[in-house]
Order: C-alpha cells, then structure tokens, then sequence
C-alpha cells in the first residue's frame, strides 16, 4: 500500500469547529464505507506526523471526503482544518479497514452509535445505502454536546425516511423547546432506540473511547451479541 | 476500560504495510486464554512502539516496532492467525 | 523524501539550548502519555516496592515506609525514544543508592518490573551513583496514575521506555534480561545521546 498524493479540491465548514475535506485521489482504487486513511505531514527539515480518519463519503471514482475536527491541542487537525486549502496536495495511505465495514450487502437492520465526530465513519454507511438505494433498516443514535455542534445535521434531516431513522442526543446544551434526549447514552436509550437483541442487528459504534466503551458494555448487557458489535476508538480526545 | 485504548483497526494501516494485505478481518487466537476475534477487534495501545492486547484476558498478543527501514514484529501472544478468505 | 506540506511546522518548540536536545529529538511543553497497556490502579494500602533477586537480603517497604525514606526533589530533562524531550521536569523521590544502602551483591544487571507485567533493564551502575530515583511527585503533585503513579522509576539519562512506570521492584541479577521493549526491537541499552534507540545502533 502506497502513499499518495491527493488534490485538495476544497475544505468547507461543517460547525465552527469541524471541516470537511474534498480530496482527489489520482489512482484511488475505490473503498468501502468504514474505512478510513492515514494521512501524513512532512515539514521542510523532514519531521513527520500520522493520524488517521475516517472516510465520511460513499465510494465515488477518485474523490473522497474527510470530515476533521479541530482539537485544541491538535499537531495534525488544526493544520487540516485552518491552513490547508484548495491546490494544495496532502499525502495518505489507504483505504485501510476491512472489519469497521458496512455495504448494502451485508444487510440489516443496521445500529449506528456515535459521539461527535464519531459520526464521520457511520456517515459513510448512510451515505452508501442513500447511494444503492436500499431500503435496509438503518437507525443512527448520535450524541453531541449541542444542536449547533451536530455534524451533517442538514443532510441527516433530509436523508432520515425510507427506513433510516436518526435520533440525536444534546449533553450539553439544548435550544429552545427540545423534547428530546439530553443525558448520555446509556442502556435504556439503546434499548428504547436500537433494533430489538432478537433481529440480531449490525451494530457499529465510534467515537472517544469512553464513550464506545460504555455503550458496548450497555449494549452487551441488553443481549447484543459482541460479535456483531463492532467498535472503532478514537482515543481519549475522539480524533 | 482505559481512555488510551484503541481497536486493531486504528493499525490496520501498519499491519497492511507488514502482511501485504488487509489483517483485520483476519482471526487471532489468544496463546494465554484461547478466544478467537477478528484483528480488527483487538486491543491497542501506543507505547514505546504499538501493543495489541486480547480483549478477554488483556495478555499481550503481538508488539510491532518501526524504524526508518525495517519493522519488528513480535506475535508469539496469537497462537493462531487466519487470513479471512475474500479480502478486500 | 521530497514531498513536503506546505505551512506545515508540527507542535515543536524552537530548541532554546540545542545543546540540551539529543540527536532526532523535538522538545514538547505538553506530556504525551504511551502506554504499552492499560493504566493500573494499585491502592496504596497494597503497594509495596522490593529490592529481590542475587542480594544478600531482599528488602522491602510498605507505602508508608517507602513515605518514610528521604526523599529529594529533582529537576532533569527527560528523552522517549518516539522523539519528544521535556526540559527541566521536576520530581520527587527515593534516590536508589538510599534503597540499595546496605545491600550486597556482586551481580551486575537489574530489571525492573511493574504493575501490570511491564519490564525493563539496566546495568547496576546505571542506576546508582545518584543517576537513578524512585519518584512519586511530578511538578509538585501526586503522580498520577496515567504518568506511572503512584510510582514510577525516573532514569534520565537512557530514553524514557528504562524509567518503568507502575514500578514495584527491582530485581538484581547475574545475567542480563532484555525486558519488555528490548525483546522486540529496541536498544539494550538506550543511551540518547548516541541515539541507541534499535538493536544494532
């Protein structure tokens, strides 16, 4: 697996704090939502650093779209987010992963749980099967700390139909009049959200490691099988 | 439950650069307690070089230490290691 | 090499004494944690520190006693072995000559090992001579547990994988053990300053 160079074709904003990415990838040989890259910086006197992130669009020819956020004590993201701009090239590996994986073949119903940029990998998913036009029963259960923080909120409200449901948690703050969920995701709101332990659903769950951790415990608890209960940590900062 | 942990497929990049091919859909076995899991599904921890640790038992399965040319790899924690048949 | 991102500097602080930064090492202000496994939460009221192994009598020290023991307070920079070095960290603790006063041995190596099975070794003369601490305290606080505490080794002058932390014992020995790290890939010894950072620098 190679490195390569991708064009930056643009980076437009998804909150105040997150960017996404349009990158063209000259001989990108196509991936699978889930996936992700790792991306490389070089400074001039040769000093290197990797992170990787996830793939946020559903497989199209050689374009693809990273969502980042910026972390404040980020080396890597805040150069994604605030310095790199179109007609710039960035270096990155991939696609890797092949066990974070969701295509319209392997069926549902399908469990999405993510915390804040966690969402990125799912929103590939739910790009994907927006893309093959399936039908498959796909519920995506969000936490994030407020309304105006929610990534790709716009297109999650246009996608939501035809058998995709999407349900948002607020931790932090709520605007005006919200009736629904404000706490952190536990059993009771999976249990209340997800498909039902008998139709032994997909389930895939990202974001900051305390986070996935608690909800594949809850979901566990509830019966899930664990071998259908797939995780993807981003570490203590989430990504 | 550790906030530094990750899952085998944050190295998924690193062990397809070592195999040649896609590992985390492959399937380890434990050497210490006997469960079975997909790569992907392993425990990682970034030290000094990278850890991959059993998800039930917390033994360390394999180490992985790069320099500029060569890797060192260190798997004598997986009793077994089975490719998945039609990787990506 | 030849690609190169444009406007990119990474987080590295402009090296105010060069002569204070080994060879391929970046100074850092902030304190990555690396872990080659979980964090271990040993209560004080279990922990214990021993000196065993090719010594004319084994010793060891309750939390309470080890509190007990003089202590001193050091400022010394320290180097890891994925490039980042801190400046002018300061620590307090038991020195390891205090804890090998009065201990016998002809052996010549002494592995280190931690809470949660974690080893390292060294050269018995590496760690004493006043090179070598047991620190508790970092920046005047309780070390916390993600740092090593409640205890770890602080070895400054071998990169910062010889300083175990978790640490629980020392044990001294006749033939040398590669520990944890120095099984796979990495330097016997680790001097910074000769950059041993693989097998064979």
């Amino acid at each position: 697996m190679t490195w390569r160079l991708a064009d930056v074709l643009d980076v437009t904003a998804e909150t105040d704090r997150v960017k996404t990415l349009a990158l063209d990838v000259p001989g990108w040989p196509g991936h699978r939502a889930g996936q992700h890259v790792d991306v490389r910086l070089t400074a001039e006197d040769g000093y290197q650093a990797e992170r990787s992130y996830s793939i946020a669009s559903a497989p199209s020819g050689t374009r693809l779209e990273l969502t980042v956020e910026c972390l404040d004590d980020g080396e890597v993201s805040p150069y994604l987010t605030d310095e790199l701009r179109t007609g710039d090239k960035l270096e990155l590996r991939g696609p890797v992963g092949g066990y974070f994986v969701w295509e319209p073949s392997v069926g549902g119903p399908v469990l999405l749980v993510g915390g804040g940029s966690g969402v990125v990998p799912l929103m590939a998913m739910i790009r994907e099967r927006a893309a093959a036009a399936s039908d498959v029963d796909m519920r995506l259960l969000l936490s994030s700390r407020s309304w105006e923080g929610v990534i790709y909120r716009d297109e999650l409200e246009r996608l939501e139909g035809d058998g995709l449901t999407v349900t948002h948690t607020l931790t932090r703050s709520q605007p005006e009049g919200w009736t629904g969920y404000a706490r952190r995701i536990d059993a009771d709101m999976l249990a209340a959200v997800g498909p039902g332990v008998g139709d032994r659903p997909h389930i895939y769950v990202c974001g900051p490691t305390p986070l996935v951790e608690a909800v594949a415990t809850a979901l566990v608890g509830l019966g899930h099988e664990p071998s259908r209960v797939k995780t993807e940590r981003f570490g203590p900062t989430g990504g | 439950m550790d906030a530094l942990m990750l899952d085998g497929n944050a190295v998924a990049g690193l062990l397809h650069e070592i195999f040649g091919t896609e590992m985390t859909t492959a399937t380890g076995t434990c050497a210490f307690c006997g469960a079975s899991m997909p790569v992907g599904a392993v425990h990682v921890f970034r030290g000094a070089g990278v850890v991959l640790r059993c998800p039930r038992c917390g033994s360390v399965l394999g180490k992985i230490v790069t320099r500029q040319a060569e890797t060192c790899v260190d798997l004598t924690g997986l009793r077994a290691l089975v490719p998945s048949v039609g990787l990506a | 090499m030849s690609f190169v991102s444009r406007g990119f500097r990474g987080r590295r602080q402009p090296e105010a004494d060069s002569a204070r930064v080994p060879p391929g090492q970046y100074v850092t202000t902030d304190y990555p944690v690396l872990s080659a496994g979980p964090t271990p939460h040993t209560s004080l009221d279990v922990w214990d520190f021993s000196i065993t192994g090719e010594v004319d009598e084994e010793k060891g020290w309750t939390w309470a006693e080890f509190q007990a023991l003089p202590s001193e307070e050091v400022t010394v920079d320290i180097h890891c072995v994925t490039k980042w070095s801190k400046l002018d960290t300061t620590w307090r603790g038991v020195s390891i000559d205090t804890l090998l006063e009065g201990v016998d041995t002809a052996a010549e190596h002494v592995i280190q090992y931690s809470d949660g099975g974690y080893t390292t070794n060294t050269p018995l003369e590496d760690v004493t001579g006043g090179k070598a601490w047991i620190v508790y305290e970092y920046d005047g606080e309780p070390l916390a547990p993600e740092h090593g505490g409640p205890a770890r080794m602080l070895l400054p002058h071998l990169y910062f994988w010889k300083s175990a932390k978790w640490i629980r014992g020392l044990r001294v020995q006749r033939e040398d053990e590669p520990g944890f790290w120095e099984q796979n890939g990495y330097n016997n010894y680790g001097d910074p300053w000769k950059e041993q950072r693989y097998w064979g620098d």
